[in-house]
This record gives structure tokens, sequence and C-alpha cells, in this order.
């Protein structure tokens, strides 16, 4: 590796990012044609459907939001919906803190621009490409712009033709996300010391998961992984 | 009724709502930035944050494989051997995945 560069961005940068977001592809794609599908089951219009993915855009949050839509809003079903799209949203915080440093000399615009594309995947691979000692924020957001995009135009087909998607369980494809994440973990792995924060995240995680409902047992864990990350000399 | 209630209570409501998720999500995305701007980040942070993806990942997959039986835990197995031997993140994928379909034909 090309000793430590200085944060920068450049086109050639976006281009990269675009091309090491190929591997996130078949989970967005399964996870949006689920989302079209069902908001389409769930009687939202095509524009409902569209506006959740396109600024919303985080898959649990939106599929957590349909099961509790309206037809008729109050006032205490919106501040419903906000609530618990906070609460499933809330491990985000983590992955922003981790950026920070690499952003931090950024144009505000396009780190807002940046954050609002912000998915556990595209950060992830931006991840694995700063800690191989790449420091082009163009990749960042490369991956981040390409995955909207697949995110949204796979929910539209994912609204007209959800049905004649054949049955993911088939080919593994429901597990997509999972698999394609312990992937991810393999250029982390730093030897053994340095994950066992991770062991800490697992059992904390599993635990919670069998104790509460919902989605807590992630930030649980992960909270549980960066306290014993530092904790441990 | 009065004038907002029913502005929520018509079709402007579904645009509340996605304006609201999208509010608070949105929050969530900046929050960290803005947060670790404000703190000095010493040592301990510094740890603490280098072990926040590995962790999120396990504290992800974790339950959700574990649920899913040793059909996924044997796939998962398959797609970290196969990364750690090719190093190319679709090559992992690809058997992770279609490890996962095999057994599940003969299962």
């Amino acid at each position: 590796m090309s000793p430590v560069l200085r944060p920068h961005f450049s086109a050639q940068g976006l281009r990269q990012g675009a091309r090491a977001a190929l591997p996130a592809f078949p989970g967005f794609i399964m996870f949006a044609l689920a989302f079209g599908t069902a908001a389409a089951q769930k009687g939202l219009s095509l524009g409902e459907t569209l506006g959740l993915s396109a600024f919303v855009y985080a898959g649990a949050s939106q599929m957590v939001g349909l099961e509790i839509w309206q037809q008729v809003w109050t006032p205490t079903t919106i501040l419903t919906i906000m609530t618990v799209t906070a609460v499933v949203n809330a491990r985000m915080i983590m992955l922003g803190a981790t950026l920070q440093p690499w952003l931090k000399h950024e144009p505000l615009p396009r780190t807002a621009l940046n954050l609002f594309l912000l998915t556990e995947a595209g950060w992830l691979i931006g991840t694995r490409y700063h800690n191989e000692g790449g420091r082009d924020v163009g990749v960042l957001l490369g991956c981040a712009l390409i995955l909207w995009l697949v995110w949204l135009a796979t929910t539209f087909v994912g609204f007209f033709a959800g049905a004649l998607v054949p049955e993911p369980k088939r080919f593994g494809l429901d597990l997509v996300m999972p698999i394609f994440f312990g992937v991810m973990l393999v250029p982390l792995w730093k030897g053994a010391k340095p994950a066992l924060p991770w062991l800490a995240a697992g059992v904390v995680s599993l635990i919670v998961h069998a104790l509460v409902p919902g989605y807590l047992f992630i930030i649980a864990g992960a909270l549980a992984g960066v306290v014993a990350g530092m904790l441990i000399e | 009724m009065n004038a907002f209630g029913s502005f929520i209570a018509s079709p402007w409501g579904s645009v509340l709502a996605i304006a609201g998720m999208t509010l608070v999500t949105f929050l969530c995305r900046i929050a960290g930035v803005v947060v670790m701007s404000r703190v000095r980040i010493t040592p301990r942070i510094e740890r603490g944050l280098r072990a926040l993806p590995g962790s999120i990942i396990l504290a992800t997959i974790l339950p959700v494989v574990i649920d899913n039986g040793w059909p996924a835990m044997i796939a998962l197995a398959a797609a970290i051997i196969a990364m750690a031997v090719a190093r190319i993140d679709i090559v992992g994928l690809v058997t992770g995945l279609g490890t996962l379909a095999v057994i599940r034909a003969f299962g």
C-alpha cells in the first residue's frame, strides 16, 4: 500500500466505489423487491412506496413502517411511526461515528449527501477500503449512489412484479444479507485479540435477541463490542 | 377536528409520515459525525470505534443465522472459508448462497 494518504475526493473514486458496491447488489435487490411487493399488497400507492425507498432509504425501518402504516393518519400514529423508525435506525449513529475522521475536511453539502445515503453495506465496503489505506471519499459516495439507484429501481420492480419473483428461499436468497456481512468480516480479521470485542458483541446480541422482541439486539451487541474494545488494552 | 388534524387525515398524512421517517432517519445518520466532531478522540475511544465494524456484523448476523438452523451456519462457514482463501467478496457470497441452495434442495 502507498504511504498514508490525506482524505481527498475524486471522480475516479466515484467509479471505483460504484464497482466495489457490486457484491452488495444481490442483498439490495432481494430486500427492495420484497419491500416493493409488501408495500403493494398493503395498499400503498406507487408514490408512497417510492417515497419511502428514496427518502427513508433504510430497509428494516421501511418494513417495520409497513406494519404500522395507516390509511388515515392522526398526530399520534405519525409520532408512533417516527419513534419506531428512530429506534430501528439508531444503529446508524455508530456507523457515522466511525466515518467522522475520514469526512471531517469534506465540504458540508457533500458530507450531508454522503450521510443521507449511508447504509450498513455501503459503510462496510467503505470501511474495508479505508482499512486498506484508501482515503478517497469519492469511493464511499460512488458506492452509496449506485446502491441507492439499485434500491429505488428494484423497489419499483417489486411493486409491480413482486408476485412473479420465484420463491427466494429456494436459492438461499433470504439469507443473502447475513452471508454478505459474513464475507465482509474476513478482511476485518486482524488476529484473535482484536476480535475479542466481536465475541462480546455476538454474545450480547444473542442474549438480547432471546429476551427482547424487535431489532434492539443489533445496537445492544454493537455497543457491547465498542465497550469491550475500549476496555481491552 | 382542527385544521391540522384534518390535514393529517387527508392523503397529505402519508407525505407527512414519510417526511417524519426521513427526518428521524437522517438525524440518526448524521448524529455520529456531529457528536464525534465535538469529542476529542482519545486512544480509548479509537479502540472502541475500531472494534465496531466486526461487532456490528456479529450482532446483526449471529441471531439471524442461528434462528435459521444448521443449513445457514454451514452456508455462512462456507462463505467465510471461500472468502479467506480467494479474497474476492463475490466468490465468498456465491459460495455461501450456493451451499445454502444445495443443502435446501437435498435437505
